[in-house]
């Protein structure tokens, strides 16, 4: 076996480096601020120093002696001829000069007695410093202290002296330990004088790689340039000190460098423009690079890119089981899972190799690393080489256990394990009913897939990402993995009363979902819908509820209800009741969940699905115009609620008018009518619901699918063919637009229903170009909120997921932070899971 | 294989804070924006996603609070005397009985009363003029006319003048401060009356004795938290987030609510969540520069010569090891 050694990072220490700490672990003195000589050749002791690590091909480290693809890379440095202010310790800088005694550098705080070292322990650092920054005159030394002024980025002022990095240095040396540990700083970690730089670390070359743009020429990385710049101006002004050049022009070229150098840690830097690319596009420096979405951070380490992966457009199949996915071939010959040679599997394999068709071994790796392709000229010396330890890579094929994503990922039951089924096409295929917890439709969406490529991911992908073991949702402990749309009309079309099959049809749906066996006919030979669908549930199975079409009387009838709506299972028949979404979609599914477990219930709703796809096209469904046409007498019940509502919003207006409203608690008069009257029309829209309902029976196909849930509601059939009722923007009647009108077609001040925004036609009969404005505007906002929502919910999201991301459930059941302190004595108060809390505790 | 027993019980070293962020997250993109009106009392309470979002940022000033005002035994069955008590409560600013009109070239600000509704609040015209007047103390010149208007003339410059028009237009006459349309509901449960008002004001109403202190509610949760405690305060989280969710129609399991409300204020203070908050305040230097203000966090670790310990998630993550929660939790070598 190959021992495997672990190494484990226990903890990470921040820390400032020391100038010396700097020169100790610099390879080089990097002086020429330059890049690579004409021939493209790194100049010595320029920025791109063959000892800081290589990047092109065929050189060699001159520290390491490593490649491009083994040297990790080496830090240089440059010795800045006059410190500077490191800026993001700038502030820092300026606290503890105001803190410390402008002529001794002792913290402005003496330890008197006792009773103040006990003061002291209980002030915070922060409030120490501020304490320390409002002492006037030196507790030590009796020296009188001046205001020190801090201003962005690195101009520290005493009264109204500029304090030179050189000052600032010699003060901050001065510190004893001590007193720095008062204000929270470890002289261990950053001395304060470091944070005055003498020296430059500079980055690795494989840090700041150039590239080579097609044209030949080659193009230098954003901190490349600052560093370029930066010892430019530190040798100018190396040459001016030499020189003996006036204190002025000395000066100035200081505060270039520390300019630059500013900029280099810091490119958006307050106060200060941002330096600039030649083409003027702020360079991306050091702080640019960490931070912000697209930072190191965020973008590197905390999200990685992966192998082993493959994204293309998904599409239903209902033939297929809820835990499986359809992969295309050309998608699975290309996918490698990998194969541990062992002593008990080595025939196996052996076998496997020589495989000629798919799904074939494709890769071999041997105990030492080396790679090799299995190609038949080198079959035959692989064969005989093969041994444990080797590692085979073969092309994914069915059974495979896989993880299939969607984004955006917004709950763990996004990401889920579907087992491989390699189908012809070119679209991953998704099973109907998994679609809610990846809320994907088939207008285009795209999903990933991921093969794991170890055991233990493998065994945990299955064990806990398995689909049938997500059928409940750990939000709400309901069913999401169910049948939708199409499979609960079927469910409901097999269901009802009436329904009498031959034999030959009872054959054809249970056949379709591989039961052999058929229920007990009536006298007539024929089989009741009922009947056959119950053959899907466990013999021993029973529940009893009220479905969606039960019309909540007081008195129920149970099993005499007329609309069939009240549901009776007994020992795994259906007595009574018919299949809608609140049972089929719920109830059923999470009762067979949670006493059956994930497998029958994943078996049931493969089955269910597809027996209602064969039942719906058996009986036969369709929707299109016709569902919502009316005839001239529902039309004219429409007209007169839609007149009569219309007559009361003119009897609002006149009494609003007159002052004659009375006015509703807390709201002015304009207020109140128009409350009343949103409340009026939308009463009236919804009082055709009836109407339509009388006209169209019960068997309407819209209606029929409104009322068992599987797609659509009342509201869309009323709008269809009653009115659209009123258009709302803001929760108000539209009121913007011209002055006193929304549009030029009304009249001004006009308060009527149709002027601000009432559509009192249907989608059938057609909008009037008024009607249609105003439908749009409501249209519009929604579209605007959903936008705004997506963004807004997103960052609460993430806000919510980083501040309770490392919860986790003890062996004690308490829930703890990664500090380890608890945050609830027990989960939830009661130690239960809501995914499970459906789940009997079973007696050993 | 060992038949494992199918029980109820939460897995060891279940992610529960992922499960509960991610189940009041995912919802979110579901929940609409709009605002509520309790009846009379306030308009735009926040419902939805911008009310769950002042809850878990825990804000000290929400954007609509309200009260619920229950009171002792004597009191609550009689609707007329809840009613007077309500009245009684209702803040009246001068700007609510009066328009106040400024002339600025003649250096005065009229104020013109309605006297009417003045003394449907049981205050006299004359009371309200020497209210003025102490407020004012001696700054301005008071005169009356025809006990309906009030004539105020400073030598002041202009902006000083609108100042002090804006300063009498809040100027409080009496009630409670702070507190807005008083109405009066009745409870169905209990089949008494109590007081639902606009604005949140603990510390006058706990010195009224009609009031049943312990069934005072507020939905501002700081004022909970700074009258009734951490453990008040953790509840009305928990009420309030439950309350968005099942107006919106959207199942979330309590327990989700609950360790959110409890994380929130395991310190013994609400905290937000956010940088600010929660995970302004984590262990891990890693954890705090990859969610925000990455440099600060870095910087200041640096001086403090900190130490990451890699117990949380994102930090091991970012160093590429396992995390430490769920399997990664168990300790288990092969041999």
């Amino acid at each position: 076996m190959v021992q495997v050694t672990e190494k484990k990072i226990r903890s990470i220490k921040f820390s400032v480096f020391s100038p010396e700490m700097i020169r100790k672990m610099s390879v080089i003195k990097v002086t020429v601020p330059d890049t690579y000589n004409e021939d493209g050749y790194p100049i010595d002791g320029g920025l791109m120093d063959q000892h800081m690590g290589v990047i092109d091909p065929g050189l060699r480290c001159k520290t390491c002696g490593g490649s491009v693809h083994t040297c990790p890379g080496h830090f240089g440095h440059i010795d800045l001829v006059r410190p500077v202010l490191h800026s993001e310790f700038a502030g820092v800088v300026a606290s503890l000069l105001k803190a410390t005694c402008s002529s001794c550098s002792r913290a402005l705080f003496k330890k008197k007695s006792k009773k103040v070292g006990e003061i002291e322990k209980m002030l915070t650092e922060e409030e120490m410093i501020s304490a320390m920054k409002k002492v006037k005159k030196c507790p030590h030394c009796g020296a009188k202290q001046e205001e020190i002024k801090f201003e962005k980025p690195t101009t520290i002022m005493e009264g109204k002296r500029v304090l030179l990095p050189i000052e600032m240095r010699e003060r901050l040396s001065k510190i004893p330990d001590e007193d720095l540990e008062l204000i929270g700083i470890d002289p261990k970690s950053a001395r304060p004088e470091w944070m005055v730089l003498t020296a430059l670390l500079i980055p690795p070359v494989q840090m700041r790689p150039s590239i080579i743009l097609e044209t030949g020429q080659r193009s230098e990385d954003d901190i490349t340039h600052k560093l370029v710049d930066i010892i430019r101006i530190n040798q100018r002004l190396d040459a001016n000190l030499n020189a003996g050049a006036p204190q002025l022009i000395i000066e100035d070229l200081w505060e270039l460098l520390q300019y630059h150098v500013t900029t280099y840690f810091n490119n958006e830097s307050a106060n200060i423009p941002p330096a600039r690319h030649r083409s003027g596009r702020a360079l991306k420096t050091l702080s640019q690079r960490l931070k912000g979405k697209e930072g190191r951070f965020r973008y590197n380490l905390s999200g990685k890119r992966v192998n082993f992966s493959s994204r293309t457009v998904v599409s239903p199949d209902p033939n297929i089981s809820i835990d499986e996915v359809g992969v295309p071939s050309a998608v699975a010959e290309e996918l490698m899972v990998p194969i541990y040679v062992t002593p008990w599997n080595i025939e196996t394999c052996k076998e496997l190799m020589k495989r000629k068709e798919f799904p074939k071994v494709l890769y071999i790796t041997s105990p030492d690393g080396r790679r090799r392709r299995l190609i038949e000229s080198n079959l035959d010396e692989l064969l005989e080489l093969v041994d444990v330890g080797w590692v085979l890579e073969r092309q994914l094929k069915d059974g495979d256990p896989v993880i299939f994503n969607r984004q955006p990922s917004l709950h763990r039951i996004s990401m889920m394990c579907h087992k491989v089924k390699v189908l012809p096409g070119k679209t991953f295929r998704l099973h109907v009913a998994v679609c809610p917890p990846y809320n994907a439709d088939f207008d285009g969406d795209e999903m990933n897939l991921h093969v794991p490529q170890a055991f233990e991911a493998m065994a945990e992908a299955e064990e806990l990402m398995l689909v049938s073991k997500q059928i409940i949702s750990p939000r709400h402990g309901k069913a999401i993995i169910q049948p939708n749309e199409d499979h609960l009309t079927g469910a409901y079309l097999l269901t009802r009363k009436s329904v009498k099959l031959t034999r030959k049809d009872a054959m054809k749906l249970l056949g379709a979902v591989g039961i052999f066996e058929l229920p007990k006919p009536n006298s007539k030979g024929m089989y009741a819908g009922k009947d056959v669908f119950s053959m899907l549930l466990p013999k021993d199975f029973n529940i009893e509820y009220r479905t969606k079409l039960c019309k909540e009387v007081n008195d129920c009838s149970k099993s005499k209800c007329p609309y069939d709506g009240y549901v009776i299972i007994k020992n795994g028949v259906l007595k009574h009741g018919v299949m809608e979404k609140k049972g089929l979609a719920g109830l059923v599914i999470e009762k067979l969940f949670n006493e059956y477990g994930s497998e029958v219930a994943r078996d049931f709703i493969d089955r269910i699905t597809l027996m209602s796809v064969y039942a719906i096209t058996h009986f036969g469904f369709s929707v299109g115009v016709n569902n919502y046409r009316l005839d001239s007498k529902a039309k004219s019940k429409i007209d007169e609620i839609r007149t009569k509502a219309i007559k009361e919003v003119e009897t609002l207006i006149v009494k609003y008018n007159n002052k004659t409203l009375a006015r509703l608690p807390g709201k002015t008069l304009l207020e109140t009518l128009e409350e009343k009257v949103m409340v009026l029309l939308g009463k009236a829209r919804d009082s055709t619901g009836i109407v339509l309902r009388e006209h169209f029976g019960n068997d309407n196909s819209s209606i029929v699918m409104a009322d068992i849930g599987s797609r659509g509601s009342m509201l869309n059939a009323i709008q269809m063919s009653a009115f659209l009722g009123q258009q709302a923007v803001r929760g108000k009647r539209v009121k913007r637009g011209y002055k006193g009108r929304v549009l030029p077609h009304f009249k001004g001040r006009d308060l009527g229903a149709y002027a601000r925004g009432f559509v009192g036609r249907s989608f059938m009969d057609g909008l009037t170009p008024t009607e249609y404005f105003f439908h749009a505007a409501g249209g519009r906002e929604s579209i605007v909120n959903t936008a705004i929502r997506t963004a807004r919910s997103g960052y609460m999201q993430r806000r919510l997921i980083n501040a309770l991301q490392d919860l986790y459930v003890d062996y004690d059941k308490t829930v703890k932070d990664a500090d380890g302190s608890i945050v609830q004595p027990l989960y939830g108060g009661d130690g239960k899971d809501p995914m499970k809390v459906g789940i009997k505790k079973e007696k050993v | 294989m060992v038949n494992i027993k199918r029980s109820p019980i939460v897995d060891t070293g279940e992610a529960v804070g992922i499960v509960a962020a991610q189940s009041l997250g995912e919802p979110g993109t579901q929940m609409t924006m709009r605002t509520f009106h309790y009846a009379g009392v306030a308009e735009h309470v926040p419902l939805g996603l911008p009310r769950l979002i002042e809850i878990v940022d825990a804000r000290r000033d929400i954007s609509k609070s309200l009260m619920d005002i229950y009171l002792t035994k004597e009191y609550s069955k009689d609707k007329k005397k809840v009613e007077k008590i309500a009245k009684g409560i209702e803040q009246l600013t001068l700007g609510k009985v009066a328009k106040i009109v400024e002339d600025f070239e003649n250096k005065s600000i009229r104020i013109i009363v309605d006297v009417k509704y003045l003394e449907s609040r049981n205050l006299t015209f004359r009371e309200l003029v020497k209210k003025i007047s102490k407020f004012l103390n001696g700054s301005a010149r008071v005169r009356t006319k025809s006990g309906k208007y009030i004539l105020i003339t400073a030598k002041t410059s202009y902006v000083q003048l609108r100042k002090m028009s804006m300063k009498l237009k809040s100027l409080h006459l009496f009630g409670i401060k702070g507190l807005s349309k008083a109405t009066v509901a009745k409870d169905d449960a209990s089949k008494e009356y109590f007081i639902r008002v606009g604005g949140s004001n603990i510390s006058e109403l706990k010195k009224m004795e009609e009031i049943d202190f312990s069934r005072l509610y507020t939905n501002s949760i700081r004022d909970i938290e700074k009258h009734f405690g951490i453990e008040a305060a953790r509840s009305a989280i928990v009420k309030e987030i439950k309350q968005v969710m099942d107006l919106q129609g959207l199942a979330v399991d309590v327990r989700h609510v609950m360790l959110i409300a409890d994380a929130m204020c395991s310190r013994g203070y609400v905290e937000p969540v956010g940088r600010h908050g929660l995970s302004g305040k984590k262990e891990s230097i890693l954890a705090r520069a990859a969610f925000e203000e990455t440099i600060k966090h870095l910087v200041n670790a640096s001086i403090k010569g900190e130490e990451d310990k890699l117990n949380g998630v994102t930090e091991n993550i970012i160093i590429g090891q396992t995390i430490k929660l769920g399997t990664g939790k168990v300790k288990l070598v092969m041999r």
